[in-house]
């Protein structure tokens, strides 16, 4: 058996990982972009979901809360971070209170045993820096934070050392189909006879079901604008916090991130169908987000803002996941999902590859697929002991290059071995540049160790894709 | 982390004084401290001190302090010259953790693994960082070809490569300034230099030799309000701006440019403080005293880490005051004086230090913030020094000597003021 | 007659000086408020000088290029041909501080001289 995941983001790396637990000719993980993870996985608010947003009896609803009891292990088995916060849903008024009930009693029927309405009193204890305006709150107890490009990778490397080969910067062209069942998959430059097919494309995949002449998922971008404050603002929220949600989102929030930061956003603004390029931020979505915010978090201190950015998430008609067989034989789709994608993501793609793809192509186990991975620690995480320990096998270990993160030459060289050979590859899997000076400081270290290590010039080097050149050429050459 | 616990790995050094960052202010006091007996050590993160000046390749160094002009590294190298003729140990490729404010230890990573300096006395001298681009938070894409002004300036004075082809430099500081004639020498085209202020933020010296000399504009009153490009910069959209920095509708010109030049104000290094000293507000860092002393007694500073300076002169002389005293502290010989607490009045901006005393010779350094025709500077309603004019971009500097200091009444305040007449 | 404008850099107050010029002689200065202005207008006028700093190519070195300068003065209108003479040149590592690195560049009496010490790429 001959199988293709397209899209190489969190839900197409960890299908990709569960079909190498199984005996198969080949396994092959396309994506378009240079790098994993840098579609839809990279710009999300990195939340692992408690499962009462979504609606009883959607797809969503069904594989949230299960993905949320499996993401504590999981991370743990990939050496992935993964911080159980917890979250508040904020009422401001009556109406929104009400919400608040309609909300347990989903999560309820959805599966979740942990929710509680908090009084104000009760928030402010918790939360000393929510407005004092707040009415009521929803407390989930699981809901947690991560890092989804490091989850991307993690898996991408378990399943690429269990046998999947990882095709980067490989878009899918066509998909060739023979009496209803697919045949191939077309690259610029290849062709590769396949007998199943997994659309894992995220905001591509209705371009992919295109190709077998699926209309299902019918996707277009919602836009979703953020805004970083500098770790100086961490310990203003502890939990998540949401406001009380509308029809088409949670609304915008304010969190902590996985590496000490506090994120607040996003804004949900429908784009054309069309528009799936790397999304941009704008004057109304910076400050839409800002007040927000400061909805939930009046002391917000806004003058530390490091960085605004925005996201696309795939938006469908149908309103829900597109997950599981197709109407085309050996095709499935893994497609549609915004949030809680990231949350549902390894509780779909052991059901897609367990209980559908497996035994739709009757695979076997191989019994010795091998799980987990460890990757160099952090050495900003690690107690002085352990620290001094690593820097005497290493001494790599002890020059830092990224002073805002303490990032070491050491795991930056470690990076490079793991497949980065781009600015972002090394900041998306180290932290290095993604401090308070955006790099000013270290981008012209991590540029010379990465032209040491690969053997090229330092012109040859790029922030992501080929096009992005960082210099132009030698002062003398 | 775990800090400061006594590892049975780690090592551990003693001190008299341990100067963090070995920059101009950083090697300055390491030097003063040593020279003043006390056992020294110079902290530094790269690997060999200098800090900024490396890169500084333009003269405009050393005019007061070594009556010459000269580039940055040449300044570099006779300050490092001067701390070398002295024990002081300088502790190169480390890079602090953290300061524990109660058992005065500097935890540092290196190569060589953790050390941990105990201190009788510390110095902060970690002088300032750029700005980043992004914290504007300018609406659009962020494609590649954006830089710090530094980070440019590294690149071709250090790496010997250039950033783009065609560039827009925001910002008329003088880094953005001298790296404007910096790029037009190295053939790339400069097309504009843009300030938000109406008026430059950087020397006069330095519009005229890096922008007049080589036809670069400098517009006023107008600054970046989009980007465009993907995966590499574009372009940029300008547009004017009123006073208190709105575009203006209408005004908005697109400019076809590959890079972008980002020289948009300095912030003072302070996190390894800020949790156990309140920062000034205006100036971003540690108040001081006249012997460059925070409220934390044993805790010292200077640079621009305190306040952004404009002249490494200046730096160098705040930081030999903060080595002397540093010095006199590990030795118990520094005597608490009642201090004067300054206040700032009409025309302050940056003031250091922020307390003088009636025992300690130092000086005043203030800038401005608008430019000033016949500026009188005066302290506690005593006339103390008179310039025919002051810009923001050079600080006044005003030599508190006895005589002035016991012209002060015996008051416990006294409001600074820098008058136009 | 002709009358230039300058901003005289000489101080923070930046007067605007008004240089009168007849022919390639000075005739008179007027708007600054002190004798530095006039000095350097007068100088600026007739022959504005500038200390131009670049780096020159490394051979050999731990690093790719050497900071440098002109080690006085040269005539503004010399640069574009100096840099031509910059970019010429290749200096072999070891570099010791104020090297000199070229001589009376394009007649104009100044020196090209290294700004840094530089080690050779082997050394430790």
């Amino acid at each position: 058996m001959r199988i293709a995941v397209i899209g190489a983001g969190v839900v197409g790396a960890l299908i990709a990982r569960e079909l190498a637990r199984f005996e198969v000719t080949s396994i092959r993980l396309f994506e378009r972009e240079p790098d994993v993870g840098w579609g839809v996985t990279k710009a999300n608010s990195a939340i692992v979901h408690g499962g009462f947003h979504d609606r009883p009896g959607s797809v969503r609803s069904k594989f949230c809360v299960p993905g949320n009891s499996m993401y504590e292990s999981l991370c743990a088995e990939l050496d992935v971070p993964f911080q159980r916060t917890g979250a508040y849903v904020l009422a401001f008024d009556e109406q929104e209170t009400a919400a608040l009930e309609t909300l347990r009693t989903w999560g309820n029927e959805n599966g979740v045993s942990d929710l509680e309405i908090h009084s104000r009193k009760q928030v402010l204890a918790h939360e000393p820096q929510v407005n004092p305006q707040v009415k009521a709150a929803l407390w989930s107890s699981s809901v947690a934070i991560t890092e989804p490009w490091e989850l991307a990778m993690a898996a991408v490397e378990t399943a690429a050392g269990n046998g999947v080969s990882v095709h980067l910067a490989e878009a899918i062209t066509g998909i060739e189909t023979r009496a209803n069942k697919v045949c191939a998959v077309l690259t610029e430059t290849d062709r590769y006879p396949v007998d199943a097919v997994v659309n894992a494309a995220g905001l591509f995949a209705d371009r992919i079901a295109a190709m077998v002449g699926l209309d299902v998922p019918c996707l277009y971008p919602r836009r979703g604008e953020y805004v970083l404050l500098d770790k100086k603002s961490a310990g203003v929220v502890n939990s998540v916090l949401f406001p009380a949600p509308n029809e088409i989102t949670k609304g915008i929030l304010v969190l902590p991130t996985i590496d000490g930061g506090v994120l607040l956003g996003p804004t949900a603004v429908d784009q054309l169908p069309d528009a799936r390029g790397e999304a941009e931020t704008t004057p109304e979505g910076i400050r839409e987000v800002l007040e927000g915010a400061r909805r939930l978090v009046p002391e917000l201190n806004c003058s530390l803002a490091v960085k605004a950015f925005a996201g696309l998430r795939p938006e469908s008609t149908q309103e829900d996941f597109v997950v599981g067989r197709s109407p085309i034989e050996g095709f499935y789709q893994a497609a549609a999902m915004r949030s809680p994608g990231l949350t549902a993501a390894p509780a779909i793609s052991q059901w897609l590859v367990r209980d559908v793809i497996a035994v739709d192509l009757s695979l076997r186990q191989t019994g010795s697929f091998r799980p987990s991975r460890i990757r160099t620690p952090r050495m900003a995480e690690l107690s002085l002991e352990e620290r001094d320990r690593h820097i005497r096998k290493d001494p790599r270990l002890g020059r830092i290059v990224c002073y805002c993160n303490q990032v070491t030459e050491g795991e930056i060289i470690d990076a490079i071995h793991r497949g980065a050979t781009t600015l972002d590859g090394i900041k998306f899997r180290t932290r290095a540049g993604f401090g308070r000076c955006q790099g000013a400081s270290c981008s012209a270290s991590i540029l010379r160790i990465l032209a040491r290590e690969l053997h090229v010039e330092p012109e040859e080097i790029v922030q992501r894709r080929s096009e992005s050149w960082i210099l132009s050429g030698k002062a003398r050459t | 982390m775990d800090s400061f616990r006594e590892g049975a790995n780690v090592n551990h050094k003693n001190a008299d004084v341990v100067v963090i960052g070995g920059g101009a202010a950083g090697v300055a006091a390491g030097a003063a401290a040593a020279k003043e007996g006390a056992r020294t050590v110079l902290i530094e993160r790269e690997n060999a001190p200098g800090g900024v000046l490396d890169q500084c390749i333009h003269p405009g160094f050393g005019l007061h302090r070594y009556k010459e002009e000269l580039t940055g590294p040449e300044f570099a190298h006779r300050l490092i010259a001067e701390i070398h003729e002295t024990d002081a140990e300088i502790l190169s490729s480390h890079y602090v953790l953290g300061i524990d404010p109660i058992k005065r230890v500097v935890s540092t990573v290196g190569p060589d693994g953790i050390v941990e300096t105990h201190a009788k006395s510390v110095i902060l001298a970690t002088g300032a960082r750029e700005r980043p681009f992004s914290a504007l938070m300018i609406p659009g894409p962020r494609p590649a070809g954006i830089f710090a002004a530094g980070l440019a300036q590294k690149f071709v004075n250090i790496h010997g490569v250039l950033p783009g082809r065609r560039a827009i430099v925001l910002g008329s500081g003088d880094i953005g300034l001298i790296m404007a004639r910096r790029l037009h020498l190295e053939g790339v085209e400069v097309v504009a230099v843009v300030e938000m202020k109406a008026f430059p933020g950087g020397l006069m010296r330095n519009v005229v030799q890096c922008l007049e000399d080589f036809g670069i504009p400098l517009f006023l009153r107008r600054t970046v309000v989009a980007i465009h490009g993907e995966d590499r910069l574009e372009g940029v959209t300008l547009a004017d701006v009123d006073e208190a920095g709105r575009p203006i509708r209408g005004t908005e010109e697109r400019i076809d440019v590959d890079t972008l030049v980002v020289s948009v104000g300095l912030i003072p290094e302070t996190e390894l403080i800020s949790s156990f000293v309140e920062l000034e507000p205006i100036n971003g860092g540690p108040p001081v005293n006249s012997r460059m002393q925070t409220p934390a007694p044993w805790l010292f500073a200077a640079g621009n880490n305190v306040a952004v300076f404009d002249l490494v002169d200046w730096v160098a002389v705040a930081g030999e005051r903060a080595g002397r005293f540093a010095a006199q502290y590990a030795r118990g010989d520094l005597t608490a004086r009642v201090p004067i607490r300054l206040i700032r009045g009409e025309n302050v901006l940056h003031m250091v230090p922020s307390s003088l005393d009636r025992e300690t010779i130092t000086t005043l350094f203030l800038r401005v913030p608008r430019p000033l025709l016949n500026v009188e500077v005066v302290i506690g309603g005593v006339s103390c020094h008179r310039q025919l004019g002051a810009r923001p971009s050079e600080m006044i500097e005003i030599p508190i000597s006895a005589k002035l200091l016991s012209g002060l009444s015996q008051a416990s305040e006294a409001r600074v003021e820098v008058r136009e007449g | 007659m002709i009358q230039r404008k300058l901003v005289c850099v000489s101080c923070p107050v930046g007067c605007e000086v008004t240089v009168t010029l007849s022919g390639d002689e000075v005739e008179s200065v007027a708007g600054n408020r002190c004798k530095r202005g006039e000095t350097y207008a007068r100088q600026e006028t007739v022959e504005p000088m500038r200390v131009l700093a670049s780096s020159a190519r490394v051979l050999g070195g731990d690093r790719p290029v050497v900071s440098i300068k002109t080690d006085s003065p040269v005539p503004k209108t010399l640069i574009p041909e100096i840099m031509d003479l910059v970019r010429s040149l290749s200096v072999e590592a070891p570099i010791e501080m104020g090297q000199t690195l070229a001589t009376d560049v394009l007649s104009s009496g100044a020196k090209l001289i290294a700004t840094r010490l530089v080690s050779r790429a082997d050394s430790e």
